[in-house]
């Protein structure tokens, strides 16, 4: 009697433990974001065009806690009309917006190159503000064999 | 004060731009990780990054969680006289980091 109602007692308790660790448990896979809220909110409401955007990201990254990524904008620099802001959106990631540079027509060149995070496959949008007010966006798909935010210690 | 470094060509042509590499030294701590303990490691980036050539600012970043850690970049500036590049940044708990390298433009 006494080991059975203890038995009892223990899966009891056992099972009151487990299940909100189940619960807290973070989703192994970041579900793909929509992003369109955040790219309005930079956009404003003005028009975007796709493409003239040179991305450099590999195909298949291996390790999504570091994917080099290179972008160059195809627009001269000149003072009067130039490329104001490149944002990097990365829609499976915790934080979508991933970096923002602001550029000045002294930089001569609008290119940047960085070294990004990719929680997962998924598709990586970079978004380019000219001086004038245009956008640019493109798009390009980056499968991810292992990802990186997610909880690696455990 | 946090450490980085900075490559910039020793000479460079009047107009031209040239490229101007960063490597700051950072965990770069996303905030979604746990230690050993089952506890979350506080977020820790580096958040903010100007450049400025001659004292003219060229490039000003907004990073997140999803830089590298040991955030690395590279971009270009173009300048008219023999100068100084001097990149600052800062993290999100204040600290702060600089580096120069001067250039002579040929």
């Amino acid at each position: 009697m006494k080991r059975r109602t203890f038995l009892k007692r223990s899966t009891l308790a056992v099972t009151a433990a487990a299940v909100p660790a189940l619960a807290q448990q973070p989703t192994r896979f970041q579900p793909a974001q929509d992003v369109k809220p955040l790219l309005a909110e930079i956009t404003k409401g003005a028009v975007v065009d796709e493409g003239g955007i040179e991305v450099q990201l590999p195909q298949i990254a291996e390790n999504g806690n570091s994917v080099p990524m290179h972008i160059k904008v195809d627009h001269p620099m000149a003072p009067a009309d130039f490329v104001a802001a490149i944002h990097i959106v990365a829609e499976r990631n915790p934080r979508p917006l991933v970096a923002s540079f602001h550029l000045k027509p002294e930089a001569g060149r609008a290119e940047v190159s960085t070294r990004v995070r990719l929680a997962g496959t998924q598709t990586v949008r970079v978004l380019a503000a000219m001086s004038d007010g245009r956008f640019r966006i493109v798009q390009q798909d980056v499968l991810v064999t292992a990802a990186a935010c997610l909880d690696e210690s455990m | 004060m946090m450490l980085g470094k900075l490559q910039v060509p020793p000479s460079v042509k009047k107009g031209e731009p040239f490229e101007i590499r960063v490597l700051v030294q950072h965990p770069m701590e996303t905030g979604y990780r746990r230690d050993l303990n089952g506890m979350s490691i506080p977020m820790h980036i580096v958040d903010k990054l100007v450049c400025r050539v001659g004292g003219r600012e060229i490039l000003r970043a907004e990073l997140g969680t999803g830089i590298a850690a040991n955030p690395y970049l590279a971009f270009y500036a173009t300048a008219s006289e023999s100068g100084e590049v001097e990149v600052e940044w800062s993290d999100n708990r204040g600290d702060t980091g600089r580096v120069t390298a001067r250039f002579t433009v040929a």
